[in-house]
């Protein structure tokens, strides 16, 4: 994404090349392009500029993908812990 | 079978107005199901969307002049990206619509189209498996549907690259505005009390519009000027609109007639408020990752915690001297 970069180093994006089947599904989703087809190989290109949405794990036929998405937002992650530690009963975001 | 136009009149330009600004916005939905636009038949493409209205209108007024199906998920009245991070515009969903629109008896083929940001939501390979239709990934803006359909249904690489342009990042601010509407209000109310009591109204009153500045910095000032901020953080990008602000405040209010202690706890307070509001916008943007965010507010929360209470000391400090 041109003009926008985030923090290096962050994010939980992990790929079990063993299990991958190559079949570009992950690049069809993933709207940073954090990976391309090498070859007849998928490998990660631009792990720097995934925003942790879940699209890539979430259609990868052979669970190869994993990563942990979900609220990104400050308000929702304090939220989100407040409730982990028991001190608020729900949660709303977005 | 509904019918629908691709055309939007000026009811459904001033309804989106109102939703940006949060006015109904739970109303603002449309009911799900499956839609025929112009005169569609069994070999007809088939869109997929949700019920929040302003994503089906803008899937509907690129469709002029076609024949197509839209099938509108149930996600209460919420767009397409943030449904597809609930999980509503997701996988159960499209195979309890495909199967309650009786989509299989409709058309031929077996082939779904989605928008690229329902991804999140959707397992394409588990659909297939449930209901034979194979799930295609379009395009990320609804604007590239008509370009997609026309090419045989192939994605060009900028059709699922991510934007966020000076104006899609404008829009997003009514809301930000809205949602800190209540905790500015409280906020406010307390420090014109605090500082009427303490000082004066008037000192109230300026301390209220720089307050209510900073908050503007964050949550207004930070998106705009986004790209052109230097560095990486959230946090320090609204430390740095918060600064401007404080700078403006201080030269606007007369700031040369202060204390030098009034100064100090504004230049403190003000940039860590902005601070917060800033980082809260990472919600709203489609490249920060949930982890960075967290990483972020390790660091910045305390940090603006200590700025905040170290202000407020000052302040009382130089009230009471
Ligand atoms: S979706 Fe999964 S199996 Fe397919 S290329 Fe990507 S990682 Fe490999
Ligand atoms: S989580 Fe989202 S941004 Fe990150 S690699 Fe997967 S699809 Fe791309």
């Amino acid at each position: 994404m041109k003009g926008f970069k985030y923090l290096r180093n962050v994010t939980t994006l992990k790929m079990d090349s063993g299990k991958c089947i190559n079949c570009s599904k992950c690049i069809e989703v993933c709207p940073h392009h954090v990976f391309a087809l090498n070859g007849d190989k998928v490998t990660i290109i631009n792990l720097d500029s995934c925003m942790e949405c879940g699209a890539c794990a979430k259609n990868c036929p052979a669970a190869a993908l994993h990563v942990d998405s979900g609220v990104g937002c400050a308000a929702g992650l304090i939220t989100e812990w407040l409730r982990d530690h028991r001190l608020l009963a729900k949660v709303e975001c977005c | 079978m509904p019918r629908i136009s691709a055309d939007l009149t000026f009811a459904d330009r001033l309804g989106s107005w109102r939703v940006r600004w949060g006015i109904g916005r739970m109303n603002y939905i449309v009911p799900p199901g499956l839609y025929a636009v112009g005169r569609p038949n069994s070999d007809s493409p088939v869109l997929v969307t949700a019920n929040y209205k302003k994503s089906y209108d803008s899937v509907r007024s690129v469709l002029a002049e076609r024949d197509c199906w839209i099938l509108v998920l149930e996600t209460y009245g919420i767009n397409v990206w943030c449904a597809a991070g609930k999980g509503t515009f997701g996988t159960e969903e499209l195979i309890r619509r495909i199967g309650a629109s009786e989509l299989t008896k409709v058309v031929s083929h077996r082939q779904l189209v989605l928008p690229v940001l329902g991804a999140a939501g959707v397992a394409a390979h588990k659909v297939k498996k449930e209901t034979g239709f194979n799930i295609r990934y379009a395009a990320i803006r609804a604007k590239d549907i008509p370009q997609y359909l026309d090419s045989g249904m192939r994605t060009a690489p900028a059709m699922r690259e991510i934007t966020f342009t000076t104006w899609e990042r404008v829009v997003l601010i009514p809301m930000e505005f809205v949602e800190a509407l209540k905790p500015t209000a409280i906020a406010a109310a307390l420090l014109f009390f605090i500082t009427a009591m303490l000082q004066d109204r008037n000192a109230g009153f300026l301390a209220v519009c720089g307050y209510v500045g900073a908050v503007a910095a964050g949550a207004a000032g930070t998106p705009l000027l986004l790209p052109w901020l230097p560095g990486r953080s959230f946090a320090f990008k609204g430390v740095l609109t918060g600064s401007i602000w404080s700078i403006i405040f201080y030269m606007l209010a007369g700031g040369s007639g202060w204390s030098r202690f009034m100064a100090l706890a504004a230049f403190m307070i003000l940039p860590a408020v902005s601070a917060f509001y800033a980082l809260n916008f990472t919600g709203c943007t489609p490249f920060t990752s949930r982890s960075g965010v967290k990483k972020e507010m390790k660091v910045a929360l305390p940090a603006m915690a200590c700025a905040l209470l170290a202000g407020i000391a000052i302040a009382i400090t130089g009230m009471a001297i």
